[in-house]
């Protein structure tokens, strides 16, 4: 009934020759824009406000304060306490390093092999249904899984891999390259490659098959080599795909804390321990909350700094 | 029943304003064609008239009550979308009974309708298929069959015919027309086509950026244009449109030559004359000469493009077939009764009343 | 690529050298956690490192089903999947539909905040997580996790139903809604069931999430019986932590669920990691 009087008024304006835009009716802009889209995101919306977005403010906070469940009366805010014991701690440098050759070693294979496999796959050959399910299966291996598996194929006493390394004289005696300070990385780096490939060989194989077929018929009437078509035309096609699943993937990985968890706990010597696993052990082990806060908005920090380099270094080659 | 009025209706998103002061008046049982260009607004204009578009200011009713904030469900109102919009997981006969079966009617009533529905339509023996083992044409009937039940006191129908091949084109054109008459629903009907806009219309709407060019019976649009726009849009080829200086009772073309007309009137700034109104004449006679430049022959009717000197490209065409090859030089004539005048702003001129 | 040229046979060969290449990198873990399992416990050390062994037992497998905790573990996991499928589909559906069918105020800020949740570290929260769930008394529950893996799932799963909502024209509702639905009847008894492939998938991808998270459960579950499969089996590992055989044999149980799902959502794969993880 409101609506009615609300029209009659605008009906009158419009007659005097003025349009104006109708205030909102029941049924009408306001409930089409603003009520009925947040009455579909509100579960969502309040999940993730209640269940991220609220811990993560306070996760921050704790950053500034003394919580170790162990001792719980010397809980209370320290300031930069934290940050302070951070920049002295070894353990952390040594870890912030080893997130660097844990990310960048991962990734470089995930990549490489991935993009190798997507090509591949993007070829006609008998079997391909078959092939293309076996080869993404580790994917589907719940990430703690393959860590043990890894790390069974690792132990000289049930797995292969040492026996091998040995015979191909990597390795001066069958030995668990998990327990030896120099080599552990590459464990947790191998079962990561392993579990990861898939999901670049998935996404850069979906960008392969959208791009259309007569522009490789032309590049071939044009008289282009298949290394010309795969230079001029594939890569372009895939390099804003390249581009978004390297930076998410990145970040993905730099937290990705599972595999090393279970694999190693981050020895020996701390040799495997990186910020998301010095994250949770401080965490877990030591139920020292403010001090793993520190750490985390260490490792938030760092992922920023490296989004916003990777945007500084694409808008440059836009612009270019 | 429905007669529907649009009162300065205007459209805008967010402060874009892409429609405005649309009047227009739908008699009940009216064939009205909204036609124009692609992006001119016809289709949102009859998005605003079916309820799936907000209307922005102005007041839309249908037999005198206000439909602004009625939503679609509650207008009455069937629509044919372009896509045809059938629902790929249902088959024909749910397909088109499933507004009454949202409606609950009694499943026996609503099994009749479809089946009349299917007859009328040629569907008989496609009611338990999907859309997707259907054609073109059959869906495009089902798009319609779908209407039909629903037993709508107006139709809707939004470029229905532009998903279909020439032939099946003309056949379901026929098809509506005869729907009209055997309904004799009102129908407000989408298109850019000019012929079915001809073809179908009691009155037909021209559309331009969001605004009315001229309302009228489509003999009224070719004969008696409103405007340049207008009489560029229908009829096909284009109507030729001539620079032109005015004189008293005569208007002098680019290339000196002086064509009588007792409309003309200071502020003429163009000639208009339809292809099929130039008159093919042996050189020398006529009001221009020129040379043939490219000869359409086809068939029924033949196509000339003639350059003409001072004056740029013209588009003659001929009933039946002609003899003219390209590079002839030949004569045209204008009839001063079958050619349109235009001030600057593309505003007919008219022949003073008492004429 | 469709072409006339001829390969030569050298690059053929070399093409399905690289294909075994990849295959037998692939499934070679794998078939190694299954020999084990497999393997006699008797000959497990003696024949360790062999490529084959020279019996097979179902032994392990009957030793972790009835004589461990495995059928509570995985009960436990399946309850806790299972329910953060559900939840995750029903509520980014929704949330998905609104992205795909509406334009509103904040709709890009939403999808900003949802593309920053996949990135910041979700170890970040643990902490505060412990302490919030510690502080209602939900530790050591299932509801618990439930709730987490929901809300840690909801913007990806949000992402891939809008693609799906997104492939469905959007002529088809209105239809509906000019043959007489609310838009709520016409998302149910038309979009709805034009859906239900992409639910599947979205179902699938959630529920192998949830099956394989492990650092959460670690820190929100510590009684025996309410562990998930994960923390149970990592227990296993330090309890018998000679007993081989019966350890690969619980991973290869862990496994069967992951890989029935992925046989499902195998072909929604390419299309819904690209249209609805990367485009936002």
């Amino acid at each position: 009934m409101e609506s009615r009087s609300v029209s009659r008024q605008t009906a009158n304006d419009t007659a005097s020759g003025e349009t104006r835009a109708r205030p909102a009716g029941p049924g009408g802009v306001l409930w089409r824009h603003l009520i009925e889209p947040y009455l579909y995101l509100s579960p969502a919306l309040v999940l993730i406000g209640l269940v991220m977005a609220v811990p993560l403010a306070i996760g921050i906070s704790y950053s500034f304060q003394s919580i170790t469940l162990l001792r719980p009366l010397d809980s209370g805010w320290v300031g930069l306490e934290n940050y302070r014991d951070l920049w002295s701690d070894r353990k952390f440098w040594r870890a912030f390093a080893n997130t660097f050759q844990w990310t960048f070693g991962s990734l470089a294979f995930q990549f490489g092999l991935g993009l190798g496999l997507a090509l591949l796959l993007n070829t006609a050959f008998a079997g391909k249904r078959l092939i293309q399910a076996l080869v993404f299966l580790p994917w589907a291996v719940p990430a703690f899984l393959s860590a043990l598996t890894w790390a069974w194929l690792f132990n000289p006493v049930i797995g292969p891999i040492p026996h091998w390394l040995a015979a191909l004289g990597l390795l001066d005696e069958a030995e668990n390259i998990l327990a030896d300070p120099a080599l552990a990385m590459w464990g947790p780096i191998v079962a990561n490659i392993w579990f990861g490939i898939p999901f670049f060989a998935i996404t850069l194989l979906a960008a392969l098959q959208s791009i259309p077929g007569e522009l490789y018929e032309a590049a071939e009437i044009d008289g282009a080599s298949p290394w010309q078509s795969f230079t001029k035309i594939t890569l372009p096609f895939l390099a804003p795909m390249i581009a978004i699943t390297v930076m998410l993937r990145t970040i993905w990985i730099a937290n990705f804390a599972d595999l090393i968890f279970v694999m190693t706990g981050g020895g020996p010597a701390d040799s495997t321990q990186i910020l998301a696993t010095y994250i949770f052990t401080t965490a877990f082990r030591k139920l020292d909350f403010g001090y793993a806060s520190a750490i985390a908005v260490a490792l938030l920090a760092l992922l920023l700094v490296y989004a916003a380099v990777l945007m500084m270094i694409r808008q440059r080659l836009v612009r270019t | 029943m429905a007669r529907m009025e649009l009162n300065g209706i205007a459209k805008a998103y967010g402060t874009v304003e892409v429609m405005r002061d649309i009047d227009l008046v739908i008699e009940d049982g009216e064939f009205v064609v909204l036609v124009g260009p692609s992006g001119c607004g016809k289709s949102t204009l009859l998005r605003m008239i079916a309820g799936l578009e907000p209307i922005t200011a102005g007041d839309f009713t249908i037999d005198g009550e206000r439909m602004n904030e009625v939503p679609p469900r509650e207008r009455d109102i069937a629509m044919v979308f372009q896509s045809y919009a059938l629902y790929p997981h249902m088959d024909v006969a749910r397909n088109m009974g499933f507004s009454m079966e949202i409606a609950r009617a009694p499943a026996a009533e609503r099994q009749g309708r479809v089946a009349a529905a299917a007859r009328t339509l040629g569907l008989d023996t496609l009611l338990a298929r999907l859309p997707r083992a259907l054609s073109g044409g059959q869906r495009q009937r089902v798009a319609m069959g779908r209407a039909i039940v629903r037993d709508p006191r107006a139709f809707l129908f939004d470029e229905p015919l532009s998903n279909l091949d020439a032939a099946l084109r003309v056949e379901m054109r026929l098809e509506i027309a005869r729907l009209h008459r055997k309904l004799g629903a009102t129908m407000v009907y989408v298109t850019h086509d000019q012929v079915e806009a001809m073809t179908l219309a009691d009155r037909i709407v021209v559309l331009e950026a969001g605004r009315i060019r001229q309302i009228g019976a489509p003999l009224d649009l070719y004969e008696r244009p409103a405007n340049r726009f207008v009489a560029q849009f229908i009829g096909s080829p284009t109507m030729n449109i001539l620079p032109v200086t005015a004189e008293a009772g005569a208007v002098r073309l680019a290339d000196g030559s002086r064509i009588e007309m007792p409309q003309a009137r200071p502020g003429a700034s163009h000639l208009g004359i339809r292809p099929e109104h130039l008159e093919v004449t042996d050189p020398g006679e006529g009001q221009i000469v020129g040379t043939a430049d490219v000869v359409e022959h086809l068939g029924s009717d033949t196509n000339i493009a003639v350059s003409v000197a001072g004056i740029g490209a013209l588009m003659v065409r001929r009933q039946g077939t002609a003899t003219l090859r390209p590079g002839d030089r030949i004569g045209l004539g204008i009839a001063p009764g079958k050619a349109h005048l235009f001030d600057a702003e593309g505003r007919a001129l008219r022949p003073a009343p008492a004429d | 690529m469709a072409s006339i040229r001829r390969t030569p046979a050298l690059l053929t060969a070399l093409k399905y050298a690289a294909l075994a290449g990849y295959v037998g990198f692939a499934l070679f873990p794998l078939y190694w956690l299954v020999k084990i399992a497999l393997t006699p416990e008797r000959v497990i050390f003696s024949e360790g490192t062999q490529l084959w062994p020279s019996a097979v037992t179902l032994e392990n497998f009957r030793t972790v089903l009835f004589h461990s905790d495995f059928l509570a573990f995985f009960s436990n996991s399946l309850m806790v999947s299972l329910g953060t499928a559900a939840a995750t589909t029903l509520i980014a559906a929704a949330s998905g539909y609104a992205f795909s069918r509406f334009r509103f105020s904040g709709k890009r800020l939403i999808i900003a905040v949802m593309l920053v949740t996949q990135m910041f570290p979700l170890l970040m929260i643990i902490a505060p997580i412990y302490k919030i769930v510690a502080a209602i008394g939900l530790l050591n529950s299932l509801t618990s996790l439930i709730v987490v893996y929901t809300a840690f799932n909801i913007p990806f799963a949000t992402f891939l139903m809008q693609s799906f909502f997104d492939a469905i024209p959007k002529d088809l509702e209105e239809a509906a809604m000019m043959d007489g639905c609310t838009r709520f009847q016409a998302l149910r008894k038309v979009i709805v069931p034009l859906t239900l492939p992409g639910l599947g998938a979205t179902l699938g991808f959630v529920f192998t999430a949830a099956w394989s998270e492990l650092l959460f459960a670690l820190m929100l579950i510590n009684s025996n019986d309410r562990m998930t499969f994960p923390v149970g089996l990592l227990t296993f590992v330090s309890k018998f932590s000679v007993d081989w055989g019966q350890m690969m044999a619980a991973g290869v149980l862990a496994l069967v669920p992951s890989c029935l799902f992925f046989i499902f959502i195998q072909r929604y794969l390419v299309q819904g990691l690209t249209t609805g993880a990367v485009k936002g």
